[in-house]
C-alpha cells in the first residue's frame, strides 16, 4: 500500500466522519466535497483518470454546489434544528447499527480477486478504453441513460420557455 | 377612447425582427462603436488635460486670489478705510488701522495705513465687491491666482506678507495680470 | 522520465505560474487603459513610464489596507473563500500547452505544465470547483447582499457549464481526444491545408466564448458582482488582500479562458507556414533541423500569447462596450437559447463527420 492511497484514506474516512458529525450543515456540505475529492484521488491512483475527472465535474462541480444552493438559502443553524426526542435517537441507533451488522455480515468473508501484476493492463481506465466499453458492450444501457438525460435536460427547456402572453417585465 | 386634443400619435410595438432577436448584430455595432473611440483616444489627442503639468485657461474676467497693490512709485495704496470689510458680504476681512511715522512716506501713500489685513479664503466667496467698494484702487482680485488647498485651517488666513504686491516691477501686476517686461520696464522708469 | 527532465519540466510548471500572475497583474493595468481609451481617457499614466508601475501601486494598496472581518461572520470559511478562488484559478493553467517542444541534444522539453490525457476534463473540473470560492466567501459573510451574489454564481456557473460543455463536445467529436496538446497538433498537418477548428466550428465557438464570459463572472454577465443591486455581490465585505484575491482571481480566469479557447478553436501554438518556414530555415539558411523545430516552438509560444491578449483584449472591449443583462435573461439565454443550440450543433457535425464534410 503506498502512503499516497493511506493518506487519501485516511483524509477520506475524516471527512466522510466530517459530513456526518458536523454540526454546521454547510460545513457537512464541504466536508462532503472533501471527500469527492479523495475519492477521485482513488480513480487516480487505479489509473482512471477519466472517472476523476467526471467525479470531481458532476458530483464535486455540479450536484454539491446545488447542495449548497439550497442549504444556504434555508439558513440551517443549530437554533432552528428541532430538538430530537430520545426515543427518535434510540431508534435510530438501532436502525443504523442493523445496518452496519448487514454489512459486517455481507463483506465479512468477500476476497477480493486481486489482480495479477505480469499481465495486468495498465490502460484499463483510459477515455478511449471505458468508451470501447460503453459503445460495444453496454451501447443500449448507454444510449438509454444518455436519452433520460436529454428528456430531462428538454423539459427543464421546456419549463423555462415563455408561454405565450407571458411577459416578466 | 378618442384623444381629446386629436394630437396623439398612437405608437404601435412592432415583434422585433429576427436580427434584433438575435442580438448580436448590435453588439458588433456597439463593439465597432467603441472601437473608433479606442483608435480616436489611441491617435489623436485627447482631451483630458493632465493637470499638474497642463492647466486650464482662465478667463480674463476670472476672479481669483486677491492683492493689495502698490501705486507707481512702490507704496502701498490701502489707507484702512475699512469699506471692502464693509462691503464684504462673508465678512472675510479684517483689517487694523495705524498712523504713517516720520520717515514711512516711501512706504505708504496715505497717512493713515492697514497695520495689519487679513483676509479669510475659507470664508471669502470671491464676489469682487471689496475691489468696487475700494476708493483707493488697492485691493483687486487677480485673473491668474487661485487660493490653492492647504492641510491647515490656519493656513487660509491671508495677511499682509501674502496680499501685499512685490516691490520689484517685474513680480507686479495689473488688473491681476502679470506685467509684461515692457508694462515693467515702463513701471521701472516712472518710479525711478 | 529522467530527474534531468522532471527538472525542466518542473521550471515550465514555475514559469507557467508565474506568467499567470504576471499577466493576471498587468490585466488590471490593461482594463484600466483599455476602459479608457474606449471612453476617450488618458487611464492611469502617473506612476512609471505610461503608468507601467501602476500593478505595483495597486498591490501595495492592497496589502496595506485594512483586514476586516464582518460581525457574525464564519472566520475560517471567510478566509477560506479568497484561497479557494485563487487556488482554482491558478490549478487551471498547468494542461494548457504553450508552445510544442525545445529540444537540446537529448533533452526535450515540452511547453506544457503537465500532459495529461483528460487535459479538457481537468480543465472543466477545476473551472466547476471555482465557483466554490465565490459561494463559501460569500456565505460566509453573514450579509444578504453577498449571499445573493453567491447564489447567482453558483447557478450561473452551472447553467453557462452545461452549453459550454455540449459546445465542446462538438471539438471533442472531431478530434477523437481530449488531450489539449493533441487537439492543438491536430489543427494543423504539414503539407496540406488544415483549418483550425475556429472555421469547422463557428457555432460552437460563439457559444463556448459566450459561456466563457458567463463562466468568468465577466460583464455583460456580471450578475454575482452586479454593484447596481448588490452593492458589490459576493466580495461586499471583503477588504485589502482578500479582496484583491477576488479580484486576481478574476484576471486569471480570464486569460484561462482566453489560453483555452485560443488552444480549441485557433490552433494554439500552430501559425500559418510554420512547416514551410522550417523548411525555409533547414534548406536555405542551414540550419540543423532541430534549431529550426527550437525556432518554430519559439515563434509558435509567442503566437499562443498574441492569441491570448487578442482574447483578453476582446473581453475588455466587450466589458466596456455592452450594458449588464438582466438575471432572467440571463437564465434564459443559457437554457432556452445557448443549450438547444448546442445541441443543434452536435447534430450539424454528427452529420457533416458522417458525410465527409469535416473531419
Amino acid at each position: 500500500m503506498s502512503p499516497l492511497f493511506l493518506f487519501l484514506s485516511f483524509v477520506a474516512l475524516l471527512s466522510a466522519l466530517g459530513v456526518v458529525l458536523a454540526k454546521n450543515p454547510v460545513h457537512s456540505v464541504l466536508f462532503l466535497i472533501l471527500t469527492f475529492f479523495t475519492l477521485s484521488g482513488h480513480y487516480l491512483l487505479l489509473n482512471a483518470q477519466f472517472l476523476a475527472a467526471v467525479n470531481i465535474i458532476v458530483y464535486a462541480g455540479a450536484i454539491m454546489v446545488l447542495f449548497l444552493f439550497v442549504i444556504m438559502f434555508l439558513n440551517l443553524n443549530e437554533d432552528t434544528e428541532p430538538h430530537k426526542p430520545a426515543l427518535a435517537k434510540f431508534a435510530a441507533a438501532i436502525a443504523g447499527g442493523s445496518l452496519l451488522l448487514i454489512l459486517v455480515a455481507a463483506l465479512r468473508n468477500v476476497s477480493p480477486a486481486g489482480y495479477d501484476p505480469a499481465n495486468f493492463d495498465s490502460q484499463i481506465g483510459m477515455v478511449d478504453r471505458l468508451g470501447m466499453v460503453l459503445f460495444r458492450d453496454y451501447a443500449l444501457p448507454f444510449e438509454l441513460a444518455s436519452v433520460l438525460l436529454l428528456a430531462a435536460m428538454v423539459g427543464s427547456v421546456m419549463l423555462g420557455k415563455r408561454e405565450t402572453g407571458e411577459r416578466n417585465f | 377612447m378618442e384623444s381629446l386634443s386629436k394630437r396623439a400619435k398612437v405608437l404601435t410595438k412592432k415583434p422585433m425582427t429576427l436580427a434584433e432577436r438575435a442580438y448580436l448584430p448590435a453588439i458588433f455595432q456597439g463593439l465597432s462603436i467603441t472601437m473608433q473611440h479606442f483608435f480616436r483616444a489611441a491617435t489623436k489627442k485627447q482631451v483630458t488635460i493632465r493637470y499638474p503639468e497642463e492647466t486650464r485657461p482662465f478667463s480674463p474676467v476670472f476672479r481669483g486670489l486677491h492683492v493689495l497693490k502698490r501705486d507707481e512709485k512702490g507704496r502701498e495704496r490701502c489707507t484702512a478705510c475699512g469699506l471692502c470689510a464693509v462691503a464684504c458680504p462673508a465678512e472675510a476681512i479684517t483689517m487694523v488701522a495705524g498712523e504713517r511715522k516720520k520717515g514711512e512716506e516711501g512706504l505708504y501713500r496715505e497717512e493713515k495705513y492697514a497695520v495689519s489685513y487679513e483676509i479669510n479664503m475659507l470664508r471669502c466667496i470671491f464676489c469682487g465687491l471689496c475691489e468696487e467698494a475700494c476708493p483707493k484702487a488697492a485691493v483687486y482680485l487677480q485673473a491668474d491666482k487661485m487660493a490653492p488647498p492647504r492641510f491647515e485651517r490656519d493656513e487660509f488666513i491671508y495677511g499682509k506678507d501674502r496680499l501685499v504686491e512685490p516691490v520689484s516691477p517685474d513680480l507686479r501686476s495689473k488688473r491681476g495680470i502679470q506685467l509684461t517686461p515692457e508694462q515693467a520696464a515702463t513701471l521701472r522708469t516712472q518710479t525711478a | 522520465m529522467t530527474l534531468e527532465t522532471l527538472g525542466w519540466q518542473g521550471l515550465v510548471i514555475l514559469v507557467v505560474f508565474g506568467l499567470s500572475l504576471l499577466i493576471a497583474t498587468y490585466c488590471t493595468y490593461a482594463e484600466r487603459v483599455i476602459a479608457a481609451f474606449l471612453q476617450d481617457r488618458v487611464g492611469p499614466d502617473r506612476a512609471g513610464p505610461f503608468g507601467l508601475a501602476q500593478p505595483l501601486a495597486d498591490a501595495v494598496k492592497m496589502f496595506t489596507k485594512e483586514e476586516f472581518f464582518p460581525a457574525g461572520a464564519n472566520r475560517a470559511l471567510f478566509i477560506f473563500g479568497p484561497c479557494l478562488a485563487m487556488i482554482t484559478a491558478l490549478m487551471s493553467s498547468a494542461v494548457i500547452p504553450f508552445g510544442n517542444f525545445l529540444q537540446f541534444g537529448s533533452t526535450v522539453v515540452h511547453l506544457q505544465g503537465i500532459e495529461i490525457n483528460v487535459g479538457m476534463l481537468y480543465v472543466f473540473g477545476i473551472v466547476s470547483l471555482g465557483v466554490y470560492g465565490i459561494m463559501i466567501g460569500g456565505w460566509a459573510s453573514n450579509n444578504k447582499f453577498s449571499l445573493l451574489g453567491a447564489i447567482r454564481a453558483a447557478s450561473q456557473n452551472i447553467s453557462y457549464e452545461l452549453a459550454m460543455g455540449l459546445a465542446l463536445i462538438a471539438v471533442l467529436m472531431m478530434s477523437g481526444t481530449l488531450s489539449l496538446r493533441e487537439i492543438t497538433l491536430q489543427q494543423s498537418v504539414a503539407g496540406e491545408w488544415h483549418f483550425w477548428n475556429v472555421v469547422k466550428q463557428p457555432l460552437g465557438f460563439i457559444i463556448f466564448i459566450v459561456c466563457a464570459f458567463a463562466e468568468t463572472n465577466r460583464t455583460p454577465f456580471d450578475l454575482p458582482e452586479c454593484e447596481t443591486e448588490l452593492v458589490g455581490g459576493y466580495h461586499t465585505e471583503y477588504s485589502s488582500m482578500k479582496l484583491g484575491l477576488y479580484l486576481f482571481a478574476e484576471y486569471i480566469n480570464v486569460f484561462v479562458a482566453s489560453a483555452v479557447m485560443s488552444v480549441l478553436y485557433f490552433g494554439g501554438f500552430n501559425f500559418p507556414f510554420q512547416y514551410e518556414l522550417r523548411d525555409w530555415l533547414v534548406s536555405s539558411r542551414g540550419m540543423e533541423l532541430v534549431t529550426a523545430q527550437n525556432i518554430i516552438t519559439i515563434l509558435g509560444a509567442v503566437g499562443v500569447f498574441l492569441k491570448i491578449f487578442a482574447f483578453i483584449f476582446f473581453f475588455m472591449w466587450v466589458r466596456w462596450t455592452l450594458p449588464r443583462f438582466r438575471y432572467d435573461q440571463l437564465m434564459r439565454l443559457g437554457w432556452t437559447i445557448l443549450i438547444p443550440l448546442a445541441i443543434f450543433n452536435i447534430l450539424l457535425t454528427g452529420g457533416l463527420i458522417t458525410f465527409g464534410v469535416i473531419k
